[in-house]
């Protein structure tokens, strides 16, 4: 194939699939990323846990779901698990959501586990000195400098599911490679299809990228939003206005 | 005020302390001073729990602390500490630092609490400071900010763990100021320290402890001033 003639029309003609495929990735992402991001932090506060009533069960989920391909997770939870409980499948969206959820529930353990434990120990030992308990020095003191630093990590997880969340077209489920795969069915030409779902996953990843330097940013001490423009030119020992109004 | 009997603990295999009996009077200020792993900070930690004692008892107030049916938490907020390392909330202003445990511990109203806070900081000199970050602030300004925080939950008793000794030189003295003026106001105070003029002007008694023990207790004239006993000799003959 001689590599210049490229033909974007044919691609543009399945127009329709690729957008419903981009936003059968988003949802899929989304959906398996909130949901995964609730039992992640279960998981990851269990891994904290003194208890090993607690401690164990994260602790072989966690290491369960990271140890094995996500292809193989999505496979066993669409043609195994969910038909053998319910007696029937739900499609690839209900099955492609639960393999997201368990899977990146598993990363996101890790991660909160990490952010947990890289506090300094003396901040827990001054909270409690002060007579809190600690499940409120975890929520009044831990937690918040842990989320601060678990954002970006948080991020790169989500931008790993987007990538990730490909894998579903395994089950049939017609996301933004599953587009692809169609015309290049129905063309046998490689280049577009493909670099077109690329340049798709590409795009979105961006985006969640730029989102995720703003929300790092939104969450630092030092973010005041009425005095945005002028935030370098603040001497860090004088008051701002905006922290000053209690 | 503080009993304590027979205090011994371990890490592991390592005895830390070996049998420490003591009693601190009410408005008395006790500094213990020693050579580095000699047991002083775990000593001081064990007295609020935050080390778990091996053995022994300790009372608060005649309340047993290392009791099961004690509650911890109430026992701690009757005990102020003061930590070598400051451990300010960096995600809170300095006035959120002061008023958090008022206001989660003993149920105080928001704004009760930062007039209280906003008194705590005239008293250790930082009022202007309320609303900046504690990285906005030099160590000296930060440990003061840690004592204004332990008293806001108007403690009986104040622990501090080696105060000055993170600090830059020409700071130890606001800090030591502060607890001069504590100790004056007649807070009964328990501080580990390598400051030792400071010892020898505010203590109303020195504890030299050396090896998990202690080995000689005073008055500080007697400890600093004419001490017979060799251990004490050769540690004050290194450090003054």
């Amino acid at each position: 194939m001689n590599f210049f003639d490229l033909r974007w029309d044919i691609v543009w003609n399945y127009r329709d699939l690729f957008l419903r495929g981009i936003w059968v990735t988003v949802s899929l992402t989304i959906c398996g990323y909130l949901g995964g991001l609730i039992l992640g932090i279960l998981l990851g506060l269990g891994k904290t846990s003194k208890s090993k009533w607690i401690y164990w069960p994260s602790k072989i989920y966690v290491d369960l779901f990271r140890g094995t391909p996500m292809l193989v997770q999505i496979l066993i939870i669409h043609l195994a698990v969910i038909p053998s409980i319910f007696g029937q499948s739900y499609g690839y969206m209900v099955s492609g959501i639960a393999a997201l959820i368990l899977n990146s529930a598993a990363y996101v353990a890790e991660i909160i586990r990490a952010g947990i434990q890289s506090i300094d120990k003396g901040q827990m030992e001054a909270a409690r000195s002060l007579g809190l308990t600690h499940s409120k020095a975890m929520v009044k003191v831990i937690l918040p400098q842990a989320f601060r630093r678990m954002i970006p990590p948080l991020g790169n997880e989500f931008i790993a599911l987007l990538k990730d969340s490909s894998l579903v077209t395994v089950i049939a489920a017609n996301d933004i490679l599953y587009a692809s795969k169609v015309v290049v069915g129905a063309y046998q030409r490689f280049w577009e299809p493909y670099l077109v779902a690329a340049a798709l996953y590409l795009i979105l990843t961006y985006i969640v990228t730029k989102l995720v330097a703003y929300i790092e940013k939104r969450f630092s001490n030092h973010y005041n939003p009425r005095k945005r423009r002028s935030r370098k030119l603040d001497h860090p020992q004088n008051n701002d206005e905006g922290r000053t109004a209690v | 005020m503080i009993k304590i009997k027979n205090l011994h603990k371990s890490f592991g295999n390592l005895e830390v302390l070996k049998g420490i009996d003591y009693e601190v009077q009410e408005k008395e200020v006790v500094c213990v001073i020693g050579p580095s792993g000699s047991g002083k900070s775990t000593f001081l930690r064990c007295i609020n729990l935050l080390e778990e004692m091996t053995d022994g008892e300790i009372y608060i107030d005649d309340v047993k602390v290392n009791d099961p049916k004690t509650n911890i938490n109430e026992i701690r907020t009757e005990v102020g500490m003061v930590f070598q390392q400051f451990n300010l909330f960096p995600h809170m202003t300095v006035i959120e630092n002061i008023t958090m445990a008022p206001i989660q511990v003993r149920k105080m109203a928001k704004k009760d609490a930062e007039k209280l806070a906003l008194e705590l900081l005239d008293k250790v000199g930082l009022r202007e400071k309320a609303y900046n970050y504690p990285d906005q602030l030099s160590g000296g300004q930060q440990q003061r900010v840690a004592i204004a925080r332990a008293l806001a939950m108007k403690p009986k008793i104040m622990l501090f763990d080696e105060p000055t000794s993170a600090l830059d030189p020409e700071m130890v003295k606001e800090v030591l100021d502060v607890m001069k003026q504590l100790a004056e106001e007649g807070m009964t105070m328990v501080i580990v320290t390598h400051e030792m003029g400071f010892a020898r002007e505010v203590a109303d008694r020195v504890i030299f402890m050396d090896g998990g023990y202690i080995v000689e207790e005073g008055h500080p004239e007697e400890v600093f001033g004419h001490t017979q006993n060799e251990r004490t000799k050769a540690f004050l003959g290194k450090v003054l």
